[in-house]
């Protein structure tokens, strides 16, 4: 998905390299929080560690394999600011040294691939994890959800770019349905590959996912045979920032997912119609599909899949989206009331 | 990771491109593609001039055409990309060999072919020119935050590290009989990216207590300070004011 130069005109380029720029200066400040002065050691090798793990192929089939994106992993492991840092890290790195992705095109790509999907990701996740019981399995569901939606909204938010300043007037009907489709099947590998990768960190270190903070348990001590709180013994060495998000801080959570989740979703249904003849464009813009999981579809018969594709993906976001949708509005209310009724008892279903 | 433990990226020498600041080439290419991009794609030729200064630049900075065209191979993706495009585009279309070609498509592929094309030639003899140490110094010195350029440091000192710590896992896998084939084993391959990131992260923490122990505060010293004289930044910067006096042209004519 690294954007090359000349694919979006100059001024939405500049647009969107400033917007990159406000979001690593607040990614910076972010990650001063979430860190503190371990920010550029621990940073830096979480980037290293995406920049590699991007290399680690997953195989899907026959001859095929795919890689993983890394913005949602990098969110839920080491939180949201610097996940954006990282990503943008390696972004700047790759273009830079590797002359992947174009130089103008940072902007772009920070954007789309740091800034959306790490934004989006973190979003799902944490109103999911404020909505689910809290247990080691939720964090692996809530962390597939979050992996699956993240990919197709930097497509979305890729598709708007182009809209806006594309160089090529191709409809942009036909440039959503692509890449959106495409984009959802990546979104399977991807979540799958997240879920599984949080899944296995979280069993060994729990401490270190720092979306799962809220897993950890007080320290108990038991005094005549019942269970008392200890006292804290020192702030712990990452002190919650985010953790106690406050009630306002929960709704606008929610509401900023399910508005990002009914756009998404209202996006797609709108341009889905003339999926079905527009078998040319999946073709034309699945870019991403040399190097991943789409590459099953062979040229030949892209006509027969690429329609099923459309269609099934078409259904499968709308039903992901609304659900998601329904069960976090009715959610944040649940937790608000749970939270306001149950302050001040200890949780005992935690399973770390 | 001792003196001469140069990157594959880099291409060492000392020619005169070699020998310039960082900082300067830096920001000569960042122009020089700001320019390029800003060409009206109509001017044809204007590309092909382009081409001839990026060549002119790699001959003087002593860069061999094979070396340069096996990089450019990174574009692939793209420019089977450009070609479905006059496919798929919108407006008027045109006849060509019995196919049905949108005009404007065909502007734009060759637009993305074009522009994408040099910016990536230009990033290219960016790379093989530089040392990575110092291109990072040089984004120091175009003020880029102090902190981001210090985790992209500890990115590119580490990312061999990390890559080859990967490497050492996969050996291990497949000496103990694994082979990914599909689908069905991405929990190990998970379970070992996992592994990874715990041991990239714990590796963070003992670098940090190193760098405490060695009087880290926040902010890492710059010993060799890089400066640029004027003659070394007209130099750097002959090439993207050479590619505006095209860019120009192509615009007025």
């Amino acid at each position: 998905m690294h954007v090359p130069d000349g694919f979006i005109d100059a001024p939405i380029s500049a647009a969107t390299g400033v917007v990159a720029a406000a979001a690593v200066a607040v990614s910076l400040r972010g990650a001063r929080r979430e860190l503190d002065e371990r920010t550029a050691p621990l940073a830096g090798l979480v980037a290293a560690f995406i920049f590699a793990v991007q290399m680690l192929n997953f195989p899907v089939a026959a001859g095929t394999s795919g890689h993983l994106l890394g913005g949602a992993l990098a969110a839920i492991l080491v939180g949201p600011y610097t996940g954006v840092l990282c990503v943008s890290v390696v972004l700047l790195m790759q273009g830079i040294l590797f002359a992947d992705g174009g130089l103008t095109a940072l902007g772009v790509n920070i954007t789309c691939m740091a800034i959306v999907t790490t934004v989006v990701a973190y979003a799902v996740f944490r109103a999911l994890v404020k909505v689910l019981p809290r247990s080691r399995r939720s964090i692996t569901a809530a962390t597939f959800v979050a992996a699956l939606l993240s990919v197709p909204a930097a497509a979305l938010a890729f598709t708007l770019l182009y809209a806006v300043g594309g160089t090529t007037d191709i409809s942009i009907g036909k440039v959503a349905t692509a890449m959106v489709g495409v984009h959802i099947l990546i979104g399977i590998g991807e979540a799958t590959i997240t879920a599984l990768t949080v899944g296995a960190v979280v069993a060994v270190r729990p401490d270190l996912v720092y979306g799962a903070r809220d897993l950890r348990r007080r320290l108990q001590l038991r005094v005549n045979g019942a269970l008392v709180d200890a006292p804290a013994p020192e702030p712990a060495r990452t002190a919650p920032v985010a953790a106690r998000t406050s009630r306002r801080a929960l709704w606008l959570t929610g509401l900023a997912t399910s508005l990002v989740l009914a756009g998404f979703v209202s996006f797609y249904a709108s341009s889905n119609p003339d999926g079905l003849e527009k078998v040319a464009a999946d073709q034309g813009i699945d870019e991403k599909a040399e190097e991943h999981a789409a590459a099953d579809s062979p040229l030949a018969d892209y006509g027969v899949k690429d329609i099923t594709d459309a269609r099934l993906s078409g259904g499968l976001a709308g039903v992901i989206g609304v659900g998601v949708t329904a069960v976090a509005g009715t959610g944040v209310f649940r937790a608000v009331r749970r939270r306001r009724t149950t302050q001040d008892v200890s949780p005992t279903s935690t399973s770390v | 990771m001792g003196a001469g433990h140069a990157h594959k990226l880099y291409r060492h020498g000392h020619s005169p491109v070699h020998g310039l600041p960082p900082h300067t080439k830096l920001a000569a290419v960042f122009a020089f593609v700001v320019v390029v991009v800003s060409t009206p794609r109509e001017a044809m030729w204007a590309f092909g001039l382009y081409a001839v200064l990026l060549t002119l630049v790699a001959y003087v900075a002593r860069v061999p055409a094979g070396f340069l065209l096996k990089r450019l191979l990174i574009e692939v993706p793209f420019v089977a990309f450009a070609v479905l495009m006059p496919f798929v585009a919108e407006g008027e279309r045109v006849e060509v060999l019995g196919m049905s070609l949108s005009v404007s498509g065909l502007w734009g592929a060759w637009n993305v072919l074009a522009k994408g094309t040099l910016g990536v030639a230009a990033s290219v003899l960016l790379a093989s020119t530089t040392e990575l140490r110092e291109l990072l110094l040089g984004l120091q010195r175009l003020k880029l935050p102090p902190l981001l350029v210090q985790i992209a440091s500890f990115m590119i000192r580490y990312g061999d590290v990390i890559t080859d710590e990967m490497r050492r896992m996969r050996i291990a896998r497949e000496s103990r009989g694994f082979e990914a084939r599909g689908v069905r084993h991405w929990g190990v391959l998970a379970k070992s990216a996992g592994a990874l990131f715990i041991r990239s992260y714990e590796r963070g923490e003992r670098v940090h207590l190193a760098m405490i122990s060695r009087g880290y505060t926040g902010s890492m010293p710059v010993i060799d300070e890089v400066t640029a004289s004027r003659a070394q930044w007209s130099y750097a910067f002959a090439l993207p004011f050479a590619a505006l006096v095209v860019c120009l042209l192509g615009w007025t004519l």
